[in-house]
């Protein structure tokens, strides 16, 4: 018997159990969705409502030149909640820039996740603390860090989960590609987590890809894809906590779609009437991650005016000392410019730092003598 | 960076120094960093069963397992992406780029996260990653094998930049880059892997830490300025200079960042002459800064304006070509003859 009578080729594995859900899975409105704990429900519930009013006190603050731009997750925020509450604390994840909803969500500083976009540093908060990476401006280049940070901590035995998110526009990036296929070569515990919402700037999804869905994409790395209603935050915060678990036991990654909609445009900067119909973004209004989960709690009575009004004070409360501490002016020290740049500073800094100092003694000294 | 130099010993104690390859002590260095730090993690293409195309990593993953000395998918960006996330947990990736040109698709992440990590945090997480680059020519490679790219990295802040031209730096100046707290771009001359010189891999001889440029041969007519590939050249052509009655002073800097200035100006002080030799190409190349640097520095001992050789400004020649691009002791000599000798040497 030669080589080639040998059946040469063999699926690695079998794909039929990797195909995502036919449709996006919804819990909110179904029958599934009155077994879930009351407690969640009002902890989302909680938490969208303080999301939702954090996007319009960011997007005021660009209003009034405090923020350099924000690019607002408004219509996002099931997505965003559902995501960090789907991890625990030794969890960690790894937020694009618009993702500053899911930080806040894992206890960060409402003040320091705006570090970035109000342009006092580039990243705010401390990554070790509270386990979330810094906002990554070029697209879909976390993802990688994801892989690498779950596969350091199962080497060292540690029981960590990295959370990566990135956008239907970031699908198109070779780091995107990468790190699925590193992740599910070292069976990494990693979910990754893609917001479809529907535009990349102003490119439309049908331009950006062709796949069925962006969760078929998981079948060609050998993992498995879910597609989720990204409103329905009950819904995502399911499919996420059985990924993360499924990470955490040992069975690899996952990719998780979820389909949701951009309802503001991409940025403070950005004009989305050159784009799109105002009906469109009508018809997702109707689809509001808030209203469908109002109305779930109406169902199951816990939509009371105790509930509204507690969860509307803590966002005023959340938006009041945002925008008190946004207008303080912003503590800079031109010579840290110097202090991170190398463990040690080189000669050459060392004579830039000089240089910079002069300057600013100069200034002062004028200051000081006017 | 710090100036770890490894198992340094004091001279007299060194024993039985016999003929090592570079490749040889790079191979040293690395397991000896294996086994001396357990967060120290290979991650590269081939570089497991195979031992890496130029055998820098021959035995390691036999020795210390696949999960310390990782074949990964072939993927550049993603090799350093991923060590980007294994260095933010507190290992040390030390990752092999295969050959120069093909490190290109890692240059975003290197770019925009590996060179910054440590800033955008403000030192909450520096990423203490070694990217080892086999790099330039004179292999007799076909395209894409043979680039000599370390302009890129070194006008990237943030970044060490370490190319070693000896087998004692190439296991001192390595062993100095996994230890360091800072990304190090370690360029390896892989035209040197297979030089020999004596040393004693028991007891590797003590090197300076990086940062320091050395003087590799000692004279007073002019200041040879070089680096990894192009020293043997330098040192070839300082002794064929002896015949035309200059005593030429050859300068191995080992790291372009960060840059003895100190060193560099001392000796181009004393001779009052200087050429730069590198093999890359010579417009907006490492020659370029450091003519600058010396210029800015000696401009007052200069007794003519400091020159350069360097490959020219071509996209690097096929292989039966390259000997015309590569610089050449008669290249050389005709530069340090350009330097102005009326007043005699």
């Amino acid at each position: 018997m030669t080589v080639l009578d040998q059946p040469v080729w063999h699926p690695r594995t079998e794909p039929a159990p990797l195909l995502p859900d036919a449709e996006p899975y919804r819990l909110l409105g179904t029958p599934a969705a009155r077994a879930l704990d009351p407690g969640l429900l009002t902890g989302l519930y909680g938490q969208l409502v303080r999301g939702r009013r954090y996007n319009r006190q960011a997007t005021a603050l660009t209003k009034q030149g405090r923020l350099a731009v924000y690019p607002s997750s408004a219509g996002q925020e099931a997505c965003q909640i559902g995501a960090a509450l789907a991890l625990r604390p030794q969890d960690w994840l790894f937020p694009s820039y618009r993702d500053t909803l899911a930080v806040i969500a894992r206890g960060v500083d409402p003040v320091e996740a705006l570090t970035l976009l109000r342009g006092d540093w580039h990243s705010g908060y401390d990554s070790r603390e509270c386990h979330v990476a810094p906002l990554s401006t070029p697209l879909a280049t976390q993802l990688p860090h994801a892989v690498g940070l779950a596969h350091a901590a199962r080497l060292k035995g540690d029981d960590v989960v990295a959370l990566a998110m990135v956008g239907d526009g970031g699908t198109s990036e070779g780091d995107f590609h990468e790190a699925l296929n590193f992740a599910a070569v070292w069976r990494a515990p990693v979910v990754f987590f893609v917001q479809n919402n529907g535009f990349a700037i102003s490119v439309p999804l049908a331009k950006q890809t062709a796949a069925p869905s962006f969760a078929h994409k998981a079948v060609g790395y050998g993992m498995p894809g879910r597609l989720v209603d990204g409103n329905d935050a009950a819904a995502v915060h399911a499919v996420l906590t059985e990924a993360v678990g499924r990470a955490r036991g040992g069975g690899g990654p996952t990719l998780v779609e979820a389909v949701t909609y951009r309802i503001e445009a991409h940025t403070n900067a950005d004009d989305a009437t050159r784009y799109r119909d105002d009906t469109e973004v009508e018809t997702w209004r109707e689809h509001d991650p808030i209203a469908l989960l109002e109305r779930e709690l109406r169902v199951r009575g816990l939509l009371d005016e105790t509930l509204i009004s507690a969860a509307e004070d803590e966002a005023e409360r959340m938006a009041a000392d945002l925008r008190d501490r946004m207008n303080e002016e912003a503590a800079l020290d031109p010579m840290e410019l110097f202090t991170h740049v190398y463990a040690e500073q080189t000669p050459q800094l060392r004579e830039q730092a000089a240089m910079l100092r002069a300057e600013l003694d100069a200034e002062r000294d004028a200051g000081a003598g006017t | 960076m710090s100036t770890h130099t490894g198992t340094a010993v004091a001279a007299e104690r060194r024993t039985e120094r016999k003929p090592a390859t570079m490749a040889y002590a790079l191979n040293r260095a690395l397991r000896d960093a294996l086994a001396d730090d357990p967060s120290v993690h290979l991650l590269g293409e081939d570089i497991g069963t195979l031992g890496g195309v130029f055998r820098i990593t021959d035995g390691l993953a036999k020795e210390f397992g696949d999960s310390r000395c990782t074949d990964t998918p072939l993927a550049e960006a993603g090799i350093l992406g991923t060590a980007v996330g294994m260095a933010m947990y507190g290992l040390r990736p030390v990752v092999e780029m295969q050959f120069d040109a093909f490190a290109y698709p890692a240059f975003e992440q290197l770019i925009s996260h590996v060179s910054r990590m440590r800033n955008r945090t403000r030192g909450v997480l520096p990423l203490p990653i070694t990217i080892r680059v086999p790099y330039g020519g004179g292999i007799g490679g076909v395209e894409h094998h043979s680039d000599s790219s370390e302009a890129y990295y070194l006008h990237t802040p943030g970044l060490h930049v370490v190319t070693p031209a000896t087998v004692a730096d190439a296991y001192g100046l390595l062993r100095a880059a996994i230890a360091s707290d800072d990304p190090v771009v370690f360029l390896e001359p892989k035209r040197l892997y297979w030089s020999k010189d004596d040393w004693s891999a028991d007891e590797p001889a003590v090197v300076p830490g990086p940062g320091r440029a050395m003087v590799r041969r000692a004279g007073r007519s002019a200041t040879l300025i070089t680096y990894g590939p192009s020293l043997p050249v330098c040192l070839e052509a300082a002794e064929a200079a002896g015949e035309e009655g200059w005593d030429l002073e050859v300068l191995d800097l080992r790291t372009l960042v960060p840059f003895d200035d100190e060193t560099v100006a001392a000796s181009v002080r004393r001779t009052g002459r200087a050429v730069v030799v590198h093999e890359s190409a010579g417009f907006g190349g490492a020659g370029a800064e450091i003519a600058a640097r010396v210029t800015e520095r000696c401009f007052h001992w200069l007794e003519a304006p400091v020159l350069r050789v360097t490959g020219f400004d071509i996209p690097y020649p096929p292989p039966m070509l390259e000997r015309h691009h590569l610089p050449s002791v008669d290249r050389i000599l005709d530069a340090v003859g350009r330097l102005q000798w009326e007043g005699g040497a």
